[in-house]
């Protein structure tokens, strides 16, 4: 009988751990199944976190660093090497936290520099995200060999974006896949506030009516409630903790702006094999409001990068 | 004494499955659904998880106006068909695979930016019985600059 009940018990042991093990990798940290919503969100946003108690796995996607630097140079913004962060300052990041958010950082510097043709400091930012990248112990995000292919392809920008895409999505797979999904949001804020630290900086005060980066920058506002859950999903975490709040800071200015857009409608044109997807869009943002945008940012990021 | 010492091991087999499970969507991703982007430049995301028949992912992220995307939805061989639905803020469907002979990309671009909601869900093969079958999804997205 008592060892009928250890077997029993060694079962359920088992059986609790194995389900555990089971519901982490579904759920990835990243959001998980029943999510509840604890972020106020307004209007059409909030319809779009409705209804979502079915998924068994919830992503939140930020623009990538890569995706910033392009909307950065498709508005026309010119190049700024002052506006990066210094690759002096890697000595200066000992912590998990600082690692991730320099990543995130030095990864957006890398493609801001990439699209722009910056041959050296393209080479100075990718040894940076690679120092970033070992010091938190991902393995192979950024080997040798991604350095050598970089240098003999320096001029080839396609060549660069690919490498810089393949290393970001090796340090994100990594962290994700070995159970470190705080640190993985860490980096992908890191590298949102970057962008949105230098679109904000490029601004031209005297042009800003009508000034297409403007434009991107109010988009911005999109993200910060997926940011935010994407946070979220991860609360707890002293260092996530600490980002929620900084991060609600700039939501409160974003929820200044106010942002009106037409129902959508598809049509897809069979020739180009695209959808187009109509829509007009209507928006508020004030030089005052910008200005006190692009403060809140430069603050929160000079923090980040001490 | 033996099920202290068995316990454990199987503890750390079951958990280094857990992660192999994992370590080969990444490597599934890479090597079925990158091609996919064709000519778009991969945004560096990794979205991936494994799922099994009837379960369901969700995704939010916000697309902007002035690039043209590519979506790739990529499923495990072992797993029946794979679907998708694009929905905007007001739960208009933009996008359903079903109804575009279960396509595995979706091309599209905007004329005003918007925070959109991708559901994937991997069907059901109907059969009665038996082990559901569980494999890799990953979603990729691609873009370059609107011409």
């Amino acid at each position: 009988m008592n060892r009928l009940l250890k077997i029993s018990n060694t079962v359920l042991t088992l059986l609790i751990f194995f389900t555990l093990i089971l519901a982490s990798c579904r759920s990835g940290g990243k959001g998980g199944k029943k999510d509840t919503d604890s972020v106020a969100v307004s209007g059409a946003d909030a319809a779009v976190y409705e209804d979502i108690k079915q998924a068994e796995k919830i992503f939140y996607t930020l623009p990538s660093p890569l995706e910033s630097a392009m909307l950065i140079k498709s508005a026309g913004a010119l190049f700024d090497d002052d506006l990066l962060n210094p690759v002096e300052n890697t000595k200066n990041y000992n912590s998990n936290k600082s690692m991730a958010l320099n990543l995130g950082i030095y990864t957006c510097d890398l493609s801001f520099a990439s699209l722009y043709d910056q041959t050296q400091l393209i080479i100075n930012y990718m040894n940076a995200a690679k120092k970033m990248a070992d010091g938190l112990g991902i393995l192979d995000a950024i080997s040798d060999e991604d350095i050598n292919k970089l240098e003999e392809n320096i001029h080839n920008t396609d060549v660069i974006m690919d490498i810089v895409s393949q290393t970001y999505l090796n340090s994100n797979s990594y962290l994700e896949e070995n159970g470190q999904p705080a640190i993985a949001a860490i980096v992908l804020t890191g590298g949102w506030l970057e962008g949105l630290y230098i679109s904000t900086q490029l601004v031209d005060m005297k042009e800003f009516n009508g000034n297409k980066l403007v434009g991107r920058i109010i988009d911005q506002k999109l993200s910060v409630d997926i940011l935010i859950k994407l946070l979220e999903s991860s609360k707890g975490h002293p260092a996530i903790d600490e980002l929620i709040t900084e991060v609600n800071r700039v939501k409160v200015v974003f929820d200044k702006i106010t942002i009106k857009t037409s129902p959508v409608r598809p049509e897809y044109n069979p020739a180009t094999n695209v959808t187009v997807l109509k829509s007009e869009v209507q928006s508020d943002l004030t030089p005052e409001v910008f200005q006190e945008l692009s403060k809140m940012v430069a603050e929160i990021r000079s923090n980040l990068i001490k | 004494m033996r099920r202290i010492i068995v316990a454990p091991i199987l503890i750390l087999l079951i958990a280094a499955w857990g992660l192999s499970v994992n370590g080969q969507c990444k490597a599934f991703a890479k090597r079925t659904c990158l091609p996919e982007l064709g000519s778009y430049i991969h945004d560096g995301n990794y979205h991936a998880t494994v799922l099994s028949e009837g379960e369901e992912a969700e995704l939010y992220k916000t697309f902007y106006s002035d690039m043209e995307y590519r979506l790739s939805i990529c499923g495990d061989e072992a797993l029946p068909a794979v679907q998708f639905t694009v929905i905007d803020a007001e739960k208009k469907i933009l996008f359903s695979s079903k109804e575009s002979n279960n396509a595995k990309t979706w091309d599209f671009k905007l004329e005003s930016s918007q925070q959109l909601r991708l559901v994937i869900k991997v069907s059901s093969s109907g059969q009665q019985g038996g082990i559901p079958a569980t494999g890799c999804v990953a979603i990729m997205f691609g873009f370059k600059i609107k011409t």
